[in-house]
């Protein structure tokens, strides 16, 4: 049963990712991309768990909490970076 | 009376294919989300459900297959440090959103930034004139 699950949840995923690459190729605005490319990391992070759940292990669980970290740090960052950088010429 | 082991086992392993099968449409459900729905803000809405409701879904599974006790307030405590970061993070995008004007304006239901932004501007404007030097305004 768990085979089943693997491959259904694989093809699952694929979709997604495909779906969240679109996003970012395509994506209007730069915040747009940082969303889409959050899903991506949601989706990597979603794949590690069922690699864990699947096989028994606990080896990914650290590395799934750096990826939320990579992906907290990154959005935060560019959103503060486009505010800041389509603020100034209004200002002025 | 006890159910044995065997049948112990078929029901974890049931319940946590059921999970693993929900956490990994609600990333499907993110991705058509993000490609058919118009705006930043809507956007938003649907990539949220991966990120919260997805993993823990997918944590419980993880929990339930290693059928020990321990590894539970581990997953807890990866789950509630996404639960801190992930509004936090929104937060930030969406101001940047609307600061950057990438939204249909015609399709919220209300917006309370708007008020906030006039006052903040009105403040600028009038500190501006009073002394005559730039204000930082946050």
């Amino acid at each position: 049963m768990m085979q089943t699950v693997l491959v259904v949840t694989s093809v699952i995923l694929s979709l997604a990712a495909a779906g969240a690459i679109i996003r970012i190729a395509r994506g209007p605005s730069l915040l747009d991309r940082v969303l889409a490319s959050d899903v991506l990391l949601a989706i990597l992070g979603a794949a590690l768990c069922i690699d864990m759940a699947v096989n028994r292990h606990l080896n990914n669980l650290m590395l799934l909490v750096a990826l939320s970290i990579i992906g907290f740090i990154g959005s935060v960052t560019v959103a503060r970076f486009v505010a800041d950088r389509r603020e100034q010429p209004h200002d002025s | 009376m006890i159910p044995d082991a065997g049948t112990m086992d078929a029901v974890t392993d049931a319940v946590s294919a059921v999970f693993m099968v929900v956490g990994a449409l609600m990333s499907l459900a993110a991705a058509v989300g993000l490609l058919r729905f118009p705006d930043l803000m809507s956007r938003m809405h649907a990539a949220t459900k991966p990120q919260v409701l997805g993993l823990f879904l997918l944590l419980a599974a993880v929990g339930l297959q290693q059928r020990t006790w321990w590894v539970w307030p581990v997953l807890l405590v990866a789950w509630i440090f996404q639960l801190l970061t992930v509004p936090v993070s929104a937060h930030m995008v969406g101001r940047a959103g609307y600061r950057t004007k990438h939204l249909h304006r015609e399709l919220l239901s209300s917006d309370e930034l708007e008020a906030v932004v006039q006052k903040a501007a009105a403040k600028a404007a009038r500190e501006d004139a009073s002394d005559g030097g730039p204000v930082d305004s946050p």
